[in-house]
């Protein structure tokens, strides 16, 4: 008994060991970010002061990366749920070969990815400058995590004899790709939105190399305050993406949690069918 | 009730073969005849060609060059299904997970663009048919087998189609419920008296539904017939043996009748080519008393089915004869009986 509680003890101390490892640091850099003097402490008191500084100084990359993310998530879903579609309805070898070829990008450093992108684009100047020439990258980036998240939803779905029965029914293409294919694959989509949200928000490795000093993203601004700025600075801007990515990453847990209990009734007896009354 | 409004269609299929893209024949070239408000049931064993055929009237199909398809004498082979306006229930059922009963059964009505509360009478009209009224807004997964299968049938049926296509519409759901369905889907048929053509491999589920059955095997057909003919005029080996139990015995033909070690059954000779006659269980009596037997042989098994006893009788031959007693059988393995047959139920294939 005694050896068992010690065990036990043993554990705890070592998991909230493990969690204070990786919580404190976020919360020292939160703490940092408005703390009067990060370098005499806390006792030099708390300020509002550098989230203000980082805000006048750095705001437009917030407004940026938010434009970014969602032109991304328009993209990958105009682009990627129609993929996603076709490579359900045709499982071949082609269509698989284009599955991986979709995934290369995530394989790929982003560095490799960047700098094929410029030493094709980097011609072109009003694109090259512009947040456009990102969006891009994000696509690349991001259009994989979209088109797998709705095609596993899509196959685990009797796709072809849904869309036969909305066919017997008289209905076209469109309606039934609007009527019964994506309502259907809801939840992929979701999945799939909240994931290209956070992840082109937080992209740095392409966006680095992509950007020019007037469309630096969120995460390239931050590097830049850590790298000529006060530390708290940076802490501070750390704090505000923290803010924008926290809700995302929740609303991603609540999707994935497991879903309701369904009710399901039984077949009532057979004695107790009523034959039909005309 | 109301009955659909549009009146029964025929259909034909002529010369109407389909390979798939890898080269398989699935279906031979077959010509079909189906008269309006008749229901008829494709039967056979699986990959016989029964829901290629049953897909090739819906349009989910194109036959082989030169072939057509008829509705009411007009040609509707490059119509796709969306065009052809039948009804269809599918083996899965293919219901919509997004959307409640109701909205499932008034999908169809929403397609045709038919006025909002026309489309409600409607649809509560097919719900109060099919006992479906307290389900209205329940989503699909919260349904029984049973009740999916109501709501399939009530979705088919709401755009009062031409022509109801089943497609084993009974082969998930279990024993006793498709009992009581297949009883229903034949009152629901014959009140309709809409076209019908419904595909099954269960041979109880064809007799009792069809006015005709068509019995396919390997892409053709094996016989068209009413159920009644089906099961006494077999017209080949493959149809005598896949509609119920039948016996075979061999022997020589004489003027007197096939003579075997077992016995003599008195047939007319004329109409046997081969020396090889065919008969149901239900054609052979258990001899008692002093009458004089056709065939003698030993009991091998004996199997209590409750409302009656199946015996397997060794006569000699390949294959011993099955023999049902419905009366109370006191008969043991290794007992010799005496046996008469029918000679109405003899059959030579």
């Amino acid at each position: 008994m005694k050896t068992n509680r010690l065990i036990l003890s043993l554990q705890l101390i070592f998991t909230l060991a493990v969690c204070a490892f990786m919580v404190l640091p976020v919360i020292m850099s939160a703490l940092a970010g408005i703390t009067v003097n990060y370098f005499i402490g806390l006792e030099s008191g708390l300020t509002l002061r550098w989230i203000v500084e980082v805000w006048e100084g750095y705001g437009d990359t917030i407004f940026r990366s938010i434009g970014i993310s969602l032109a991304c998530l328009a993209l990958t879903l105009v682009l990627g749920v129609p993929a996603a579609y076709v490579l359900a309805r045709h499982q071949n070898r082609i269509t698989r070969v284009f599955e991986e070829m979709l995934m290369l990008p995530v394989a790929v450093p982003g560095l490799a990815t960047a700098l094929a992108l410029i030493s094709v684009f980097g011609g072109m100047g009003g694109f090259r400058t512009s947040w456009l020439f990102i969006l891009v990258g994000h696509v690349l980036f991001t259009l994989p995590f979209m088109v797998r998240a709705v095609l596993s939803v899509l196959l685990a779905l009797d796709l072809r004899t849904l869309e036969e029965g909305a066919k017997s029914l008289g209905a076209s293409f469109l309606q039934r790709f609007f009527h019964v294919i994506l309502p259907n694959c809801r939840d992929g989509i979701l999945a799939g939105a909240l994931m290209v949200l956070t992840l082109s928000i937080g992209e740095f490795n392409l966006t680095w190399l992509l950007h020019t000093p007037h469309t630096k993203t969120l995460p390239v601004g931050l590097a830049d305050a850590y790298a000529s700025m006060r530390l708290e600075v940076g802490s501070a801007y750390t704090l505000i993406f923290f803010l924008m990515i926290v809700p995302l990453l929740l609303a991603m847990q609540a999707l994935a949690r497991p879903r309701r209990r369904k009710f399901i009734a039984d077949d009532e007896p057979a004695h107790d069918l009523v034959l039909l009354k005309s | 009730m109301t009955l659909p409004a549009s009146k029964p269609i025929a259909i034909q299929l002529k010369n109407c073969a389909k390979t798939f893209p890898d080269g398989t024949r699935v279906l031979d070239a077959l010509d079909l005849e189906i008269v309006p408000g008749e229901t008829l049931v494709l039967l056979g064993p699986s990959g016989c060609g029964k829901t290629t055929t049953l897909r090739l009237i819906a349009g989910l199909e194109q036959p082989d060059q030169g072939g057509q398809v008829l509705f009411d004498g007009q040609d509707v082979t490059q119509l796709g299904i969306e065009k052809r306006n039948v009804g269809m229930v599918f083996q899965s059922y293919a219901l919509f997970p997004n959307m409640t009963v109701a909205e499932n059964v008034g999908y169809g009505l929403r397609i045709q663009k038919m006025p909002a509360d026309r489309q409600r009478q409607r649809v509560a009209e097919m719900l109060s048919m099919m006992r479906l009224t307290p389900l209205a807004n329940r989503h699909i997964d919260q349904l029984s087998g049973g009740q999916r299968q109501r709501v399939a049938l009530a979705r088919a049926l709401a755009v009062r189609p031409r022509a109801l296509l089943l497609d084993e519409p009974l082969t998930a759901l279990d024993a006793q419920l498709r009992d009581a369905l297949r009883m229903e889907i034949n009152l629901l048929l014959r009140q309709l008296g809409i076209t019908a053509i419904y595909v099954t491999h269960d041979q109880a589920e064809a007799m009792a539904l069809g006015d005709r059955v068509v019995v396919m095997s390997q892409g053709k057909i094996a016989q068209i017939g009413s159920p009644r003919d089906i099961y006494h005029q077999p017209r080949n080996a493959f149809v005598a043996d896949f509609i119920g139990t039948m016996n075979r015995v061999a022997g020589t033909m004489t003027p007197a009748g096939l003579v075997c070690e077992a016995g003599r059954l008195r047939v007319d000779m004329a109409s046997l080519k081969a020396g090889e006659i065919l008969f149901r269980p239900e054609d052979v009596q258990v001899v008692e008393g002093d009458l004089e037997p056709d065939l003698t042989g030993t009991i091998a098994a004996s199997f209590f089915l409750g409302d009656r006893t199946r015996l397997l009788v060794d006569i000699g031959q390949q294959r011993p004869l099955v023999v049902e007693r419905f009366a109370r059988c006191s008969l043991q393995v290794g007992q010799r009986i005496g046996m008469t047959v029918n000679p109405s139920g003899l059959l030579a294939v």
